[in-house]
């Protein structure tokens, strides 16, 4: 957990401001300690990608709770960040499914990619390699993570070149990447052929 | 009220209780970790898996209401494999360095392993290691031990009311820790330590000093505040090595304060442990002869008036007696026993103690409180408060400055004309008093300590007849800080113009000999030209214009009466000898009689306690509380306008035992945040 690295005292952007009260009207009054996560993860964006000492005991005066129990919740999901994460942070799914179809292979290309180990930010300051559990995506496996985007159906060549296009700053289109339409069948349709047919 | 069926046997509870606590009512003994009677339930341990028909896995016990029809089985096939299983998977992480822990011969871990675990080991990889947490001076942590229970996370936050510890990280990686391993802020934090099934949170000054197998336990009473807390001395050879909480539901459940478990070690230092007779300007080394002669040479021609004696906060109520009567013998009847000059009289019973009892506390529906701060004065009345408040909404309102009582307190400033205003009826809390059914009222040292205390008490006394008497409860209720003070009241042991008078006319005087007894907590530089015959246990405050000290005995070390803030006769029990020569109070009075030839009327314990009956007769009454007479008391007059000081000073340095211990000191240091290097490198 980063302590001393922060010391500027954390404060919400206007707009955030604003996405925090919406956050905590959803819950009854009295209850706006319920908001304690999406805070987090508000904090957690504005803060360019990781939480701080600063930003748990601000969350904590904001929803009017104990520092320790917002330590608890922000320590105790992976989602949140505790050390400074690079631009891009790369969140490769290796629990089974996506190991069955090729984990290893899209981990081993983000190293050689990026040259660093899982865990790991670039020189740059560009992308953080890490490991993540289950994405819940195992439909369009393997999958990464980046920012709030999935990328699906990789191989070692198309996260490379989703690398290579995230690191010149070009756009590129979440989702599969083998031109799947979402999670449809590999290949087109397998089913109601005929009704897709005469449609 | 729903029945089931636990091993066979058939039985009835009250609805919303849960399946372990149904088993306990038919003596099935559940093992468990993270349930604990007095703390909410987690059911994170799983140890107190029950087979429950009809469902298709075992249920935790503790967490599942019982309900109609239930049939639990205790002792199956799969019950006795869940356990093992359990036991196995905690056992994973743990170190099993039982040989080098304290907790060993007393760990729940260690004995649920050899009832209900399996014998050997499968697991062959490296276990996990957890890095130390620093948690004060008191608290020491072996965090690898650490089953993650919670215990201490819910007790801090549930009984404490401070919201320090907490679990961070998840599943392996789960550690314990207070925020940013900084010091509980709770005069209760050593009661994690009781808390703790396993090792992995001991006492810090105990730690490695003793084995709980080579321990004598001797059943006693505490004295370091007014509540006397039960508790029980463990003592190995001639030294007390640690002290331990005692059941008991009426005062203090089964906590005690920091002060109560660790003021252990001022017992060792510091201590009188021979007679002194002044020399000049020096006090050298006497045998107890000498020290008697010098007594009697001075007494020879000073006249019963010119005698006072002051009695301390730790006396026990045998020495008063036989104080008393050996000032009777030399014609003086002016003994004082309110040090910190409070404007409480002797005489009507119910001025003076809590009439509620502490556990009344739970039965009340309101509470205003007038100059005092409970957390320090008492903590574990406060804690009380604190259980009352948490559990029947109690609402408390305070007069006296607002400090952080760890509950919610409706603050009504810090001003004693208040008093007036509430007792006009008009006033917005003396519609709350009106409102609630059981109303009750404690008063502070703090607010009768001040030149108008009797004011004080007179108006707090109308309030409460106004309010809070009615039948069967009587509200009105006086925290006392000194453990000496309900038995000295119940003795009568008040002189007229107080302690402040003894002063004047030691310094005018008047007074050519003065007797302390343990009186540690008033400026004695008044009585330096006066004769002093001090009688205590340690060097402090009361020693420093005496002429003659006498090395008394500690609470540990004789079977003393004292009374709580309650009104309830308690006993100590002699847990080791007092050191060197020190000896036990009332004998050294007794010896020093028949060398003034004061007949005192007693050779014994017993025969001195039947005097002590007659002189108070509830001190028979052993640990029962006796409903006292409301009348009336106080003394009419204006209040003046301002605030109440506070009753005590530093919660850690209370009396003579407490500023000779190191232990509290650290304590001190560390909230003055002097020992910052100390902070996370001392772990």
């Amino acid at each position: 957990m980063s302590t001393a690295s922060e010391t500027v005292a954390f404060a919400w952007t206007a707009e955030n401001e604003a996405e925090a009260q919406r956050h905590i009207a959803k819950y009854p009054s009295g209850k706006q300690q319920s908001a304690v996560m999406p805070l987090l993860h508000l904090a957690q964006k504005q803060n360019n990608g990781h939480v701080t000492q600063e930003i748990m005991e601000f969350i904590a005066d904001y929803l009017g709770m104990p520092a320790i129990r917002v330590m608890e919740v922000a320590t105790f999901y992976t989602m949140y960040n505790h050390k400074p994460v690079g631009k891009h942070h790369v969140q490769v799914c290796t629990t089974t499914p996506c190991w069955l179809r090729g984990s290893d292979g899209i981990v081993s290309a983000c190293k050689k990619r990026l040259g660093v180990e899982m865990g790991g930010t670039t020189a740059d300051g560009m992308f953080t390699l890490s490991e993540v559990e289950c994405a819940g995506a195992c439909v369009n496996a393997p999958v990464v993570a980046i920012g709030d985007d999935y990328y699906e159906d990789l191989t070692p060549e198309s996260m490379t070149a989703l690398l290579d296009a995230l690191a010149k700053g070009e756009d590129v289109k979440p989702g599969p990447q083998n031109g799947r339409q979402t999670s449809a069948p590999e290949g087109g349709a397998t089913t109601l052929k005929d009704f897709i047919a005469k449609a | 009220m729903p029945k089931l069926t636990i091993d066979g046997q058939e039985v009835e509870v009250a609805p919303g209780t849960t399946v372990l606590q149904a088993c306990e009512e038919v003596g099935v003994e559940i093992p468990r970790f993270c349930y604990h009677e007095r703390l909410s339930i987690a059911g994170n341990c799983r140890m107190c898996l029950v087979d429950m028909e009809r469902s298709p896995k075992p249920i935790a016990s503790c967490a599942m209401p019982v309900g109609e029809g239930m049939v639990i089985h205790t002792n199956t096939e799969r019950v006795k494999k869940a356990r093992e299983g359990v036991m196995e998977f905690l056992l994973i992480n743990h170190p099993l360095d039982c040989p080098i822990c304290d907790q060993g011969g007393e760990c729940d871990l260690q004995d649920q392993a050899m009832a209900f675990g399996r014998s050997g080991n499968r697991y062959h990889e490296n276990k996990r290691a957890v890095e130390d947490k620093y948690m004060g001076p008191l608290v020491e942590t072996a965090m690898t031990r650490c089953i993650h229970c919670q215990r201490c996370v819910r007790f801090t936050e549930e009984v404490g009311g401070v919201e320090d510890m907490g679990a961070l990280w998840r599943g392996e990686h789960t550690e314990i820790t207070t925020y940013l391993d900084k010091v509980i802020e709770s005069e209760l934090s050593g009661n994690v330590i009781d808390l703790c099934p396993v090792g992995a949170l001991t006492s810090k000054p105990y730690s490695f000093t003793a084995r709980s197998w080579e321990l004598k336990k001797t059943e006693s009473v505490d004295v370091m505040d007014a509540v006397g807390s039960n508790i029980r001395v463990d003592a190995r050879g001639n030294a007390v090595m640690r002290i331990l909480p005692r059941l008991h539901e009426d005062v203090n459940e089964e906590w005690i304060s920091d002060t109560t478990r660790f003021a252990y070690d001022g017992l060792k230092l510091r201590r009188l442990d021979t007679p002194y007779v002044k020399k000049g300007k020096s006090l050298e080394e006497a045998a107890w002869g000498d020290a008697f002669a010098a007594i009697k040479k001075k007494l020879k021609d000073v006249k019963g008036s010119e005698i006072a004696a002051v009695i301390g906060d730790l006396a026990d109520m045998e020495s008063m007696v036989a104080l008393k009567d050996l000032l009777g013998g030399l014609g003086s009847k002016r003994i004082e026993c309110r040090q910190d000059g409070t404007a409480l009289e002797a005489g009507v019973r119910a001025s003076y103690i809590m009439n509620t009892g502490i556990a009344g506390i739970e039965e009340a529906d309101f509470l205003l409180l007038v100059g005092t701060n409970p957390r320090f004065e008492a903590p574990l009345v406060n804690a009380r408060i604190r259980k009352a408040t948490r559990k029947n909404g109690l609402k408390v309102a305070n007069i006296g400055s607002a400090e952080d009582l760890t509950y919610k307190v409706d603050e009504f400033g810090d001003d004693a004309t208040l008093l007036k205003k509430v007792l006009g009826g008009r006033h917005e809390l003396s519609k709350a008093l009106k409102a609630a059914a059981k109303p009750m009222i404690i008063v502070g040292q703090g607010a009768l300590r001040r030149a108008d205390g009797a004011q004080v008490l007179k108006a707090a006394h109308d309030i409460a007849e106004k309010y809070c008497v009615k039948e069967g409860w009587n509200g009105f209720n006086v925290l006392h800080t000194a453990a000496a003070r309900v038995g000295g009241l119940d003795l009568g042991l008040t002189a007229k113009g107080g302690i402040e008078a003894i002063k004047a006319d030691a310094e005018a005087g008047k007074l050519k000999v003065v007797f302390l007894l343990g009186a540690d907590e008033f400026d004695t530089s008044a009585l330096k030209d006066t004769f002093v015959v001090y009688l205590g246990t340690h060097g402090d405050e009361g020693v420093k214009n005496a002429d003659v000290i006498l090395p008394g005995a500690a609470y540990t070390e004789k079977s003393g009466t004292y009374v709580n803030t309650e009104g309830r006769v308690q006993r100590t029990a002699k847990a080791v000898f007092a050191p060197g020569d020190a000896r036990e109070d009332w004998t050294i009075l007794r010896a020093l009689a028949d060398v003034l030839e004061v007949k005192l009327g007693y050779n014994n314990l017993g025969e001195l306690r039947a005097r002590l009956v007659k002189l108070a007769p509830l001190a028979a009454t052993l640990d029962t509380l006796v409903p006292a007479e409301w009348a009336d008391f106080g003394a009419e007059g204006d209040v003046a306008e301002g605030g109440f000081g506070p009753a005590i000073g530093n919660f850690y340095l209370t009396n003579p035992v407490l500023r000779a211990s190191k232990i509290m000191a650290e304590c001190v240091e560390i909230r003055e945040g002097n020992a910052e290097e100390a902070t996370g490198t001392h772990g």
